[in-house]
């Protein structure tokens, strides 16, 4: 359908966003990508008074690496994500996820802030930022916060960003020699939300896993990790013990919503096929560094 | 630091740029040449650039949301929320009131325009269906149904005004459940017709129990067809301009039969059929989802006399999911009855199908099921089948002929149940095939159904099939790659398809649906050639062929062929685009005018050189000396003669260089056709995903007049079936509310999924028509799901899992391998 | 609020200034404002591919991309990238392929691959199928169209290394 009528401005610098923000509340809407706002609009599912488009904040775009951390703007693009070489270099976890969403014109457009600020729990990059123990930036008229992205998710497509903020970006630990990551997802078809996908951070002594973060998409109302079946793996081996052992923990530990063609049932089941492989596979690359 | 990315279950990439290095057996891709139908044959049988192909790829087709009337306005329908519900009141004066609204109606309002309709056909006996109007009027019947039509200056306009419709309604329970359709304690959608039962019909031919008690195995299951729809990119749309001061109604129509139309509009609006004109442009897909006659179609009609300004419609996407036909939802139980021999003694089944809560207008909802009456088993030579079909009514969106109609299902059972026979008695699923068909010199034969055969060639499609695809080689790979638990399959499907249809299909039962054409060809005075067909081009490359066969009929270059379509005021009268007619029948009626024109251009050149016809030819734009082929009279200047110069030419003559010629297949209630399509599938044990690898088809529709054209006319349909095999299904809730209806949640195939598709061809003609061509828009819809599906389970057979519902998903191949509940 | 804003926007190489309500999208705009027909319309949902449009030199979904947005940016549509010429090669061995059968999603198709063939000019076949998957089509069936992409591909790389 055509969007419902709204008025539409480009503030050149975030206090004029936020004094916005402020005037128009529940009836402002932040344009950035607009790749699921617009979508949503389509539909007619929202009526908005205003539209606050945000990308005159060149600012807001930049991928940058700072002591420790690879910071990633709000507004820099998926296709951005996908061909930057710092991203390769210190959040290869990115790299491979972003071949995954959607599809090339609507990876030209959406934005990494627009995704985490929605925080759909069958998008990438919520479930890539949990798996990294990343944080997220968000501003308002008050300043800057930074929350953890374990912290920011809260339900579904609730995050914790308070009336007058907005995602500015966020920041990401660097990869080091000892980490080894992985994302995969099963979709019916490419570019599909996923039925089920999962983000291994790892990182390594030898072939001892130090710690394993498991993100998870599709599996319930928020990007997902796994604490319980997380402690079961940390300072193990992953040989085949005990990537069984972790598959009956992670069976046990989610509680996936169904959707309209998979039951949680096999969603549970799918996301053990995803663990089960990917620490294989973590497992198969750090043994053989070791040899 | 390492990284991962997603495992590939096939490694089929080459390191060239865009090219993949494959060996393939050498293999004729169509068979011999067939003698030619024409004096110097050149683009019969070739594959000629279709004509609109450049301005298509160019952006510059003429699709009906491109036009732009003056003082159009724009309708869009409130669309009922609820599957079924009495309307208690309707409330518009908000609505009314709205920027650039210009006229808001409801069901009383478009009735004093236009009459109701009752879709059902005399021959299918007993069939019954209820009184259906443009708009709802006191009741609702299925979700998106179309309730009240607002008309704005804008489309934005109009969709601002939706939200202010105030309509009421006391909520009746909705019948939801096909299977439970007919109990006594489920409501009646229509009181008046006495049960939920639309249509049934049953046969029994020879005696299937005496057969099964000698047979060796007995086997069979309840196969499961999941309902979906067509989905065309462009959605339906139309333009309805009424001219109050002539009282003529003109309509630009995305549609596939515009002479159907006029004759609806005519008769439901009481305009006398001469003052209608339904003309077509570029038509962006159809499938048979355009050939129906909407209730939305008559609404616009009548707000176009409402309003005396053009009106256009345009689906929306979202309602395009709830109002367009829906189709395809089956659950057959079926059983196969075959000896140790290989030799299949006979077939039964029981097919129960869900429509909508009428008939839809004017090609009825029961031909679907009746075909699956009249195709199951189709390929084989058994003389013993028992059938039995409900088609019952639900409150979900109507059904009707999707690209097709019933052979889908018709296959998936009958090859299903043959690769259950096969393995049940430890043969190979070709062999049993080859044992099985109906010979190829076994012609013309009577099916069990009681389907006329002209000539099919299963024996040699079989054999092509098996070179092709080098299914030793790939049964040696597949036994291969099972060893290290990697699981593929296999999957056969024989086919036949019905084409060329007479007025057997629809005529009989009333419906005045068209089953000859025409061709008009007039010769210009440049010595072009203009062609005008009662057949029109929705992609297919009819435009292409109708070119080609004109070239060739008539002697001129390609290039010196113009074509008219699809416009009732200046084509011959015909049914249009249905049951792959184009090239059999239009074809034919091309064929028959080119030849027709040819010999009056040699009356006219024998007349002007004062020689006998006998001694001159036509040969590529010039008339000839029929011995020694050197031109005598270039087209030019013979045009120039007969038009400008009739003071030149004797008294008592004059030249006829416009001619009409119709056809109408009248050998054979069908001409069917016939094919073998196979599938090759890895399907993922521990994720139930299933990737196709490889797809193969040998068809044979007769003669080929473009063999790309058909060729890629067979790949689409392919693609298609596969939607409705592995992805495709409208799903409702309880409530009979569609729960998927948007691009995002109704999955049609893309690119990323689908399989390379190899075509070959065997080319036996029809002998009902000189051209020899059959139909071959639908044999790869027919084939295809059940091609994946016996794949599939060819996969899944060492697992003992099989899958017989469709959409195949990855949870149904998981509960079959019981590693899901 | 169904006021409109004044954008300046490049079309096709040509300097448009035009008035326009914030919420009509781009391809509405070039359909509409402009006459620009050969980009469709097909779900409106961002799924289909249809109205794919290029704007600064990256495809978009025109359905999702509002035409106050591109204020100051240059847009093309297949009628502008036919007449440049750009793709008169892809364009061609659609044709030679039949790669199109209706031709409505086509414009959204040359415009998808163009992109291709800039970014990733050593694709293979599989890459391709993957690349296209963001266009639908119903007619073709999709082997056709990557035939067409690959072939050009192809062809590019030998004049490339000639």
């Amino acid at each position: 359908m055509k969007a419902p009528a709204f008025d539409y401005v480009k503030p050149r610098s975030l206090a004029e966003v936020f004094d916005l923000m402020a005037r128009y509340g529940d009836d402002a809407r932040i344009l950035a990508g607009g790749q699921t706002l617009m979508a949503t609009l389509n539909m007619r599912l929202s009526d908005p008074k205003i539209l606050i488009d945000i990308t005159r904040l060149q600012d807001l775009s930049r991928i940058e690496v700072r002591p420790g951390v690879l910071h990633i703007g709000a507004l820099v693009t998926h296709t951005a994500i996908e061909s930057s070489a710092l991203v390769a270099e210190h959040a290869p976890l990115l790299a491979a996820a972003a071949p995954h969403i959607a599809h090339r014109a609507i990876r030209n457009s959406g934005t990494w802030g627009g995704s985490i600020a929605y925080g759909d729990p069958a998008a990438e990059w919520p479930c890539c930022l949990v798996a990294l123990d990343g944080t997220v930036v968000v501003q308002g008229h008050g300043g800057q916060r930074r929350v953890k992205a374990t912290d920011f998710f809260q339900d579904l497509y609730t995050t914790d960003l308070k009336p007058g903020e907005i995602v500015v970006g966020s920041e990401i630990p660097v990869m080091t020699r000892n980490h080894w990551c992985a994302f995969d997802e099963l979709a019916r078809r490419h570019g599909d939300y996923a039925v089920a996908g999962l983000a291994v951070v790892a990182e390594f002594d030898g072939t001892t896993a130090r710690k394993v973060n498991l993100g998870l998409l599709g599996m319930g109302v928020i990007p997902l990790r796994a604490p319980r079946t997380e402690a079961l793996l940390a300072g193990k081996v992953l040989d085949a013990g005990t990537i069984e052992i972790a598959a009956a923990s992670l069976k046990a530990e989610l509680d996936p919503l169904p959707d309209l063609t998979h039951g949680a049932d096999t969603k549970r089941h799918l996301a053990t096929v995803l663990m089960r492989r990917l620490l294989s596979a973590a497992h198969a690359s750090r043994a053989a560094l070791a040899i | 630091m390492n990284t991962v990315t997603t495992p590939n279950l096939l490694n089929a990439d080459a390191s060239i740029a865009g090219t993949e290095v494959e060996e393939r057996p050498k293999i004729d891709h169509t068979d011999k040449p067939l003698p030619p139908v024409t004096e110097d044959p050149r683009y019969i049988g070739s594959s000629s650039e279709r004509p609109s192909a450049r301005k298509l790829v160019q952006g510059q087709g003429t699709y009906i949301d491109d036009l732009e009337l003056p003082r159009m306005v724009h309708v869009v329908y409130w669309r009922s929320p609820l599957a079924h519900a009495k309307i208690t009141r309707i409330g518009l004066d908000a609505a009314r009131k709205a920027p650039g609204v210009v006229l808001v109606a409801a069901g009383s309002d478009v009735a004093k325009y236009c009459k109701p309709w009752v879709a059902t056909l005399a021959h299918l006996a007993g069939m019954k269906s209820a009184p259906q109007y443009p708009l709802a009027m006191d009741r609702v019947y299925w979700q998106g149904e179309p309730v009240v039509a607002v008309v704005a200056e804008t489309r934005q306009q109009a969709e601002d005004a939706l939200p202010l419709i105030e309509v009421e309604f006391d909520e009746l329970p909705p019948v939801v459940d096909m299977e439970t359709a007919l109990d006594p304690s489920t409501p009646l959608i229509h009181a008046d017709l006495g049960d939920n039962l639309c249509f049934t019909r049953s046969l029994n031919v020879g005696d299937v129990d005496a057969a099964f008690a000698q047979a060796d195995a007995v086997v069979g299951t309840t196969f499961q067809f999941g309902r979906h729809t067509g989905v065309t990119l462009e959605p339906r749309c139309q333009i309805a301009d009424w001219s109050s001061a002539d009282q003529k109604l003109t309509v630009w129509h995305s549609f596939q039969a515009p002479h159907m139309m006029q004759d609806l509009y005519s008769r439901q609006f009481d305009i006398p059929e001469s003052n209608i004109r339904v003309v077509c442009k570029e038509v962006g897909g159809s499938f048979g989802i355009k050939v129906h006659a909407y209730p939305d179609d008559f609404a616009t009609v009548a707000l176009s006399m409402m309003c005396r300004r053009p009106v256009k419609f345009v689906a929306d996407r979202l309602e395009s999911f709830t109002s367009d036909i829906h189709a395809r939802h089956h659950r057959v139980t079926a059983r196969i009855g075959v000896k140790k021999s290989g030799e299949i003694v006979g077939f039964e089944m029981d097919d129960l199908t869900g429509i909508g809560p009428f008939s839809m207008f004017p090609r009825t909802s029961a031909i679907e099921g009746n075909q699956v009456v009249n195709l199951v088993g189709g390929p084989y030579k058994h003389q013993n089948y028992r059938a039995h079909l409900k088609v019952v009514f639900q409150n979900k969106t109507p059904t009707c002929q999707y690209r097709g109609v019933g052979h889908p299902i018709a296959c998936a059972v009958t090859e299903g149940l043959v690769d259950m026979a096969a393995r049940a008695i430890g043969m190979d699923p070709l062999e049993i095939r080859r044992k099985n068909v109906i010979p190829d010199d076994a012609y013309p034969a009577t099916g069990a159904s009681g389907i006329k055969l002209e000539v099919l060639s299963h024996e040699a499609c079989l054999r092509k099939i098996e070179l092709l695809m080098d299914y030793p080689k790939l049964k040696a790979e597949i036994a291969d790659l099972r060893k290290q638990g990697i699981y593929r399959g296999i999957g056969f499907a024989a086919l036949i398809e019905l084409t060329n249809p007479s007025a057997a299909f629809y005529g009989v039962g009333g419906a005045r649906i068209a089953s000859q054409d025409g061709c008009t060809i007039r010769f210009d005075p440049s010595g072009a050639i203009s062609v005008s067909v009662s057949v029109g081009e929705q992609g297919q490359g009819n435009d292409g062929i109708y070119r080609q066969i004109a070239a060739d009929a008539v002697g001129v270059d390609l290039e010196k062929v113009r074509l008219v379509l699809s416009d009732t005021d200046v084509t011959p009268y015909g049914g249009g685009t249905w049951a792959s007619r184009g090239a059999g029948v239009g074809g034919e009626a091309v064929l028959l005018a080119g030849q027709a024109l040819r010999a009056n251009i040699i009356k006219v050149a024998a007349i002007i050189l004062k020689r006998d016809a006998s001694e001159l030819a036509v040969r590529r734009g010039a008339v000839v000396d029929a011995k020694t082929l050197e031109a005598v009279l270039e087209f030019p200047e013979l045009g120039r003669i007969a038009y400008f110069r009739s003071d030149t030419l004797p008294a008592d003559f004059t030249p006829e260089l416009m001619v009409t010629r119709h056809y109408a297949q009248r050998d054979y209630p069908f001409i069917f056709t016939n094919g073998v399509q196979a599938s090759y599938v890895e399907v993922d044990p521990d994720t139930g995903f299933v990737k196709l690898l490889k797809h193969w088809a040998v068809e044979d529709c007769g003669r080929v007049i473009n063999p790309k054209l058909v060729d890629e006319q067979i790949r689409g349909a392919i693609v298609q079936g596969i939607g409705g095999a592995l992805f495709e299904e409208c799903l409702y809730d309880e409530n009979g509310r569609l729960m998927n209806g948007s691009m995002a949640d109704y999955l049609v195939p893309m690119s990323g999924e689908m399989p390379d598709i190899e075509v070959a061809h065997v080319q036996t003609p029809t002998r009902s028509s000189q051209l020899g061509a059959k139909g071959a828009g639908e044999a790869g819809t027919a084939g295809a799901p059940a091609a994946v599906m016996n794949a599939i389970n060819d996969a899944l057979a060492p697992l003992k899992a099989e899958v017989w519902s469709q959409p195949i998903t990855p949870e149904k191949v998981l509960r079959a391998l019981g590693k899901v509940s | 609020m169904s006021s409109t804003q004044m954008i300046t926007v490049t079309v096709n190489g040509q300097d448009r200034c035009c008035h326009v309500e914030p919420r009509t999208h781009l391809v509405d705009f070039v359909r509409n404002d402009l006459g620009l027909k050969g980009s469709h319309l097909g779900c409106e949902h961002g799924v289909c591919g249809a109205c794919t449009v290029e704007v600064d030199g990256r495809i978009v979904r025109g359905c999702l991309t509002l035409a106050v947005q591109t204020e100051g940016c240059r847009v093309r549509t297949i009628e502008g990238l036919s007449d440049d010429g750009d793709v008169r090669d892809l364009q061609e061995s659609f044709v030679r392929n039949n790669a199109l059968q209706c031709g409505f999603c086509t414009p959204g198709m040359v415009m998808a691959a163009k992109e291709l063939l800039e970014t990733r000019p050593n694709a293979t076949r599989a890459e391709v199928r993957e690349w296209m998957s963001g266009n639908f089509c119903r007619c073709t069936g999709y082997h056709a169209i990557v035939d067409a992409v690959c072939e050009t591909l192809a062809e590019r790389a030998k004049k490339r290394a000639a």
